[in-house]
């Protein structure tokens, strides 16, 4: 068993009070380990921001406690709660860089802030824009930036305290698909490589695949499942984690319990394969379509599809071995549950 | 033609010169004084609203209130119901002197309410990934509020300073100089209606300058408009 860094332990936030009061997470415990990368999925509502905005204490949990690399958050004063979020820092979906400064100026900002002199700070600046590409650009201002290049800024600004936590809120969301795969390859190449711990918030199951090693689902305001991707991504025992596995209008209870399928997503191959029809021509083996929600986006196949694979065990697992032997696609066996 | 205008400016050239000048002092002084006092307060209703980085609720509706009786009161009021007090800080209430001190009291709460609305046009994510960061209210207030709305903060300095403007010629009517004065004794009082217009035209120059000057300085400090 690894190392905790940040464990939550039944943490409640109830916003406004009376009758009005909503109850944005409810007993949620969750244990994130030293140099994972975590995620945490939902649909929209499902209290995935607020879950991430309790970890660093932007917003204070109604009950429960945070407890970071064994301190308790939760319990630590304004001063000493500042000083604790330069090692659990954090990433937006809109960024959120400073528009007036240059791309230089925004990564110094969170050493300005803790008084690092500011020769060492621009020092430091400019080293860790070449780590994330941006060598070139520092002094650039935000507004010439692309979306990608604006979160590589915004990451190596993240980076600058040297935190032992990046906490990642819907960082690709805004970004296209061809972007978010570097921001996601950035990612998982600064845990490699610095051990950062990654805490990765997303609506997107493609995210979740690409970088993370375990996933807390949350549906809402509770953890619904949590565990190895794969394992959840194989085996989903509760409804939340099945709409989230499953294409968008598959219903598990469509079909009989025991029907063995596999769960194919395109993680972006060059074209459309027509996989399906070199499956039964190579392999000779006939699979069922049970849903699909499979986009084109420049060319590039996205989206994930629900295959039901024959009874005889010879024929599907000769079917599970070409599909995964084709270039960007993974494969999971799924087993409906009742 | 030109033999008129020479006789004109002959016979009010200096007054016009001494006119000027003074409405010049009376609006960058005031101006000047009504930013020291208002920005602090603009800043303060921000920080101290309910969705601000410091939430203070009483402190907020006291500070509002203050702004928006300050903002009720007629300038011409105003300036009469305070000049006892005029003469006790500054010795004086009229002339320029004078006039500065109800001025900056109509003119702080307006610039208040300026900054305020400048501020709060800076994006709430940036604000609260300052806050992610670790960030002091005081580290926020300086080194994001503040330079983030610059360029707004300066559109509305334009705004201010017309306003003020404006306040100081009513301020003439109660002999505190300035170009106010001049249109009001000469025109007005003594018939002389072409200079009554010519101050106007001088005003209206001032104007369109002050607004040049802003716009050109805001868009020059924007680095949003690359």
């Amino acid at each position: 068993m690894q190392e905790s860094i940040i464990q939550i332990q039944h943490l409640s936030k109830t916003f406004g009070g009376g009758e009005n009061a909503v109850r944005a997470l409810e007993d949620i415990n969750l244990d994130i380990r030293k140099g994972e990368i975590f995620g945490i999925i939902g649909l929209s509502g499902a209290g995935k921001s607020t879950l991430v905005r309790c970890m660093n204490l932007l917003e204070r949990p109604t009950s429960g406690k945070v407890l970071f690399d064994g301190k308790e958050m939760t319990a630590l004063s304004e001063k000493e709660l500042r000083l604790a979020r330069r090692d659990i820092t954090m990433i937006f979906q809109s960024f959120n860089l400073l528009m007036q400064r240059t791309c230089l100026k925004n990564v110094c900002f969170p050493m300005e802030l803790c008084g690092i002199p500011a020769a060492q700070a621009k020092k430091r600046a400019a080293e860790l824009l070449e780590l994330v590409g941006l060598g070139d650009k520092a002094d650039a201002y935000p507004v010439q930036l692309s979306g990608g290049q604006k979160q590589r800024v915004a990451i190596a600004r993240a980076l600058a305290t040297d935190p032992k936590v990046l906490l990642c809120d819907e960082a690709t969301s805004a970004l296209d698909p061809t972007t978010t795969a570097s921001i996601l390859d950035l990612l998982k190449d600064l845990n490699h490589k610095l051990g950062v711990t990654v805490v990765v918030i997303t609506h997107q199951m493609s995210v979740i695949e690409e970088i993370c090693s375990r996933v807390a689902i949350l549906d809402g305001g509770v953890v619904a499942e949590q565990g190895a991707v794969e394992e959840i991504f194989s085996h989903p025992t509760t409804d939340a984690a099945r709409r989230l596995v499953y294409p968008a209008g598959v219903s598990a209870q469509q079909y009989p319990v025991g029907t063995h399928a596999v769960r194919v997503a395109f993680n972006g191959g060059t074209a459309y394969q027509p996989l399906i029809a070199s499956l039964a021509i190579d392999c000779g083996v006939k699979v069922n379509i049970l849903g699909a929600d499979t986009r084109n986006i420049d060319g590039k196949a996205f989206g994930t599809m629900l295959l039901g694979l024959p009874d005889d065990p010879s024929e599907a697992a000769k079917a599970l071995q070409y599909i995964r032997s084709q270039p960007d696609v993974t494969a999971e066996e799924v087993e409906y549950h009742a | 033609m030109l033999e008129t205008i020479a006789a004109f400016w002959a016979d009010y050239g200096n007054v016009l010169i001494e006119g000027t000048w003074e409405s010049l002092i009376m609006v960058f002084l005031s101006t000047i004084l009504a930013y020291v006092i208002g920005v602090p307060l603009g800043v303060a209703l921000i920080v101290t609203q309910p969705q601000g980085i410091r939430p203070h609720r009483v402190l907020y509706g006291v500070l509002g209130w203050i702004v928006n009786i300050g903002r009720s009161l007629p300038f011409a009021i105003l300036l009469v119901a305070i000049m006892p007090y005029t003469r006790l800080l500054v010795g004086t209430a009229i002339g320029v002197r004078g006039a500065i001190p109800p001025l900056v009291i109509s003119a702080a709460p307006f610039v208040a309410r300026m900054v305020e609305t400048s501020l709060s046009e800076v994006d709430a994510g940036v604000v609260e990934a300052a806050q992610s960061m670790g960030a002091s209210p005081l580290q926020i207030v300086r080194k994001v509020y503040l330079p983030e709305a610059m360029p707004s903060l300066v559109l509305g300095g334009a705004i201010s300073v017309v306003t003020i403007l404006a306040y100081t010629a009513i301020a003439g009517m109660v002999g505190a100089g300035g170009l106010g004065s001049i249109a009001i004794q000469y025109g007005h009082n003594r018939g002389i209606t072409s200079l009554m217009w010519v101050t106007v035209v001088f005003l209206i120059i001032f104007v369109q300058i002050v607004q040049w000057v802003f716009n050109w300085w805001s868009k020059h400090i924007d680095k949003r408009l690359r």
